[in-house]
């Protein structure tokens, strides 16, 4: 068993947060926040040409077979400079489902457009009652000679405006809640009867509602039978969010244990409260265990077990959600009012890290998946 | 980063395993199932099993009997031995005076004293806590004054686990009455056949009788039972209170004690049902095996760590969250425990304290369950409090 990082994944970390530190302060995020897009372009190409956009891919489909730890270096960084760009939703969520359903042909002309940063995804599989069921799917997709037609509304499409392309997750047979007859679909962008709404989302990113209407589509794998290549791209996504995730809640501990060590009050740093060691204490300790947690998820994310994949990802994400608010919430109360102040940087950390709990299942929904299932150790 | 096991590990584990089964006679692992006490002689039977075999105390040096496992196979024997489950050696030898004694002790003393702590021919107990000296444990008062060839020893320390089989108590004094507090204290090693000493039990919440009061009154201790320096003992202690890493979590216990819950959850009915059907109490369980398997995963970082940079002995901060998680842990389970048992958790048997023959009262399995979460209070409170703990991890690491 070994923790540390290869040469090699060192490297990428040091050089990843050495652009992220030079390029995306507090005050740089701000200005790439209120592009139109919302997010850097700049940043975008820098990633593409460190080679963060073909990692994770195999090499025979253009990238650069990186593992999961790999994107586990990566998320984190990301979390800690709370970035916009729209990495998770191209690379981890598009990609991943490339990876996990995409025949070799569609691939090959794919991944090489995202290893170069040209080509943006989005993933679309939230609907007005699906909550976090992958299964509940109203999106029709109807058979036209070579292609299919999709039909209905997506919720919540992580950066589905900036998207060139959208995977749209609809019904080919069965019943809304049936496990079968579900499909990936790939969508173009600027296809006809497809309408996109974008809007601004709590952690300062942006997503989009669309509407299908009977809009042209090329079906990613089987049509009549994607939910799991679905569930292996949001596993996939969940050990990456849960890395975001301490990348997130390291920055915000960190943030925290400086103000309490320079803020005053009855003349002494406040750290030198006990009261105030101890909550700052629980966030060092939840960061510790969700860290471990991520380990585990991304030890598992590659998994073929699709049983043991999704029991690691349910402990994962259930203990990401409340350790994360526990982490979030003493972060402000440690702050004070300035934790309530949007010039702050901790409310945004804050405001992530709450969001993320909403994404892909939050901690009851993981928990309540853990428990139907046969437990996390194995009898001896 | 690889975290799976190699196939050595594995091939290590495995032999483990068929060595517990070989070898562990099954009505002390049947004690240890039901949650009931080891006696003294069963811990001396099973230390001899493991001392004949070579694997008394692992960790030690080889020179002094350890395996030269690395830190790796040390942690798969520990949780193999835990989740058999097979009884965890007597710490107060194994893991705290054996290592001070290796570590500071001089040559007569090692000779002495290791072969016979890993053979437990030598009971040994802990005298460091006093009646006014908890957390604050600095401020003890017990009293060493120099006589010729001996120390003469006053004072009275509390919360003694097991000394009423104990031969020799290893005890933290004070040497020098006017030194700043820390800088009087000497760590002495300390016969229990001794005239002067006094045991006397004190009854814990569980019913158990496994902590007791010493009274030491013109205690002689000749000069060489003097650990390392005089005055130094201090440094001793915080040696031996931070030596601990590999075992402080007990994730191993942890996992058996789910397993125990899972078996006794499918035999108890809950609304017409098997209690382990019932949502809300699987939600529970599940809740605490997250915790647990974050918890393991913490435990091998801190394994991995010491295994890259060889075990310091130095005291880390990432044992007191392994000390916080995993007493949490423990006391979460055993809470569970003793609500599988539902309103059979009531019962007293005071029998199985008392060694009498009686019948218990059905089902027997229930004996131990509300006892055992009573008992599990002690590990919040013990070797450093949590808020100790947390104290430590805010000056340490987070430079508060």
């Amino acid at each position: 068993m070994d923790f540390d990082l290869s040469d090699e994944q060192s490297m990428l970390k040091d050089s990843l947060d050495r652009l992220l530190k030079d390029s995306y302060g507090f005050e740089q995020r701000k200005k790439y926040m209120a592009d139109p897009a919302g997010f850097s372009a700049e940043m975008w190409n820098a990633y593409a040409e460190m080679g963060l956009m073909a990692l994770p891919f195999s090499e025979e489909d253009g990238g650069l077979d990186g593992t999961p730890v790999e994107t586990m270096i990566v998320m984190e960084s990301l979390g800690r400079a709370l970035a916009l760009e729209p990495y998770f939703a191209t690379v981890i969520l598009g990609g991943g489902a490339l990876k996990a359903a995409a025949s070799a042909d569609q691939r090959a002309e794919l991944v090489p457009q995202i290893a170069e940063g040209s080509l943006k995804l989005a993933l679309a599989h939230t609907e007005r009652n699906s909550r976090y069921d992958l299964h509940h799917v109203e999106t029709k997709a109807m058979k036209d000679g070579d292609h299919w037609r999709l039909t209905g509304q997506k919720s919540v499409v992580l950066h589905g405006e900036a998207a060139d392309k959208i995977i749209v997750v609809a019904r080919t047979a069965g019943d809304v809640r049936d496990e079968n007859g579900i499909g990936l679909f790939l969508v173009d962008s600027s296809a006809e009867g497809l309408t996109r709404r974008g809007y601004p989302t709590q952690d300062g990113s942006r997503a989009a509602e669309l509407s299908l209407d009977n809009v042209p589509a090329e079906a990613l794998g089987d049509p009549a039978n994607g939910l799991p290549a679905l569930q292996k791209t949001i596993d996939g996504a969940i050990a990456a969010l849960s890395a975001e995730s301490i990348g997130v809640m390291s920055a915000m501990q960190e943030l925290t244990v400086d103000y309490l060590k320079v803020r005053k009050q009855f003349g002494v740093a406040i750290g030198a409260f006990q009261v105030l060691q101890h909550k700052a204490v629980d966030m060092f300790v939840a960061i510790e265990q969700a860290r471990s947690i991520t380990l585990y998820a991304t030890m598992m994310a590659g998994s073929d077990d699709a049983t043991a994949r999704a029991q690691a990802m349910h402990a994962a994400k259930a203990e990401i959600g409340r350790g994360g608010r526990v982490c979030g919430e003493n972060a402000i109360q440690l702050h004070g009012g300035v934790g309530m102040t949007m010039e702050y940087a901790v409310g945004h950390y804050f405001k992530r890290m709450t969001m993320i709990d909403t994404q892909f299942g939050d901690a009851d929904f993981h928990l309540r998946a853990l428990a139907r299932g046969q437990g996390l150790f194995k009898a001896a | 980063m690889d975290l799976r096991y190699t196939s050595e590990e594995l091939a290590f584990r495995d032999e483990v395993r068929q060595f517990l089964k070989d070898k562990l006679p099954a009505d002390i692992r049947q004690k240890l199932i039901d949650g009931e006490h080891m006696d003294k002689d069963d811990l001396v039977t099973w230390s001899r099993i493991l001392n004949e075999k070579g694997w008394a105390v692992p960790h030690w040096p080889t020179e002094y009997g350890g395996t030269g496992w690395d830190p790796m196979r040390q942690y798969i024997y520990l949780e193999e031995t835990q989740k058999w489950p097979a009884p965890q050696p007597l710490a107060f030898g194994v893991n705290m005076v054996g290592p001070v004694i290796y570590t500071f002790g001089n040559a007569a003393q090692k000779a002495h004293y290791l072969p016979r702590i890993a053979n437990l021919d030598d009971w040994w107990c802990q005298g460091f806590s006093e009646p006014g000296a908890g957390s604050d444990l600095a401020s003890l008062k017990t009293k060493a004054v120099r006589d010729g060839d001996h120390y003469i020893v006053n004072g009275q320390k509390t919360w003694t686990t097991l000394a009423q089989y104990a031969d020799w108590i290893f005890c933290l004094v004070r040497t020098d009455p006017d030194a700043k507090k820390q800088s009087g204290i000497s760590f002495l090693l300390i016969d229990m056949k001794t005239p002067g000493i006094e045991v006397r039990p004190i009854v814990t919440i569980d019913g158990g009788r496994e902590i007791n009061e010493v009274f030491l009154t013109d205690v002689k201790v000749p000069v060489e039972n003097l650990v390392g320096e005089e005055n130094k003992g201090w440094d001793y202690a915080k040696f031996l209170l931070g030596n601990e890493r590999i075992n402080i979590a007990r994730v191993g216990m942890s996992k058996q004690r789910l397993a125990r819950i899972r078996e006794l959850a499918a035999k108890e009915m809950s609304s017409g049902r098997p209690l382990i059907e019932d949502e809300r109490f699987r939600e529970k369980l599940a809740s605490v095996e997250i915790d647990l398997k974050a918890l393991e995963l913490t435990q091998l970082r801190v394994v991995a760590a010491d295994a890259k940079r060889g075990n310091t002995g130095k005291p880390d901060p990432a044992s007191s969250i392994l000390k916080i998680k995993g007493s949490e842990i423990q006391q979460a389970t055993t809470h569970l425990l003793m609500q599988v048992m539902g309103p059979h958790a009531m019962p007293f048997h005071s029998g199985d304290m008392d060694g009498s023959n009686e019948l218990p009262i059905e089902p027997d399995y229930a004996a131990t369950a509300a006892p055992g979460y009573f008992n599990f209070r002690k590990v919040s409170i013990y070797g450093g409090s949590n808020e100790i703990q947390k104290n430590i991890i805010a000056k340490a690491v987070l430079g508060l």
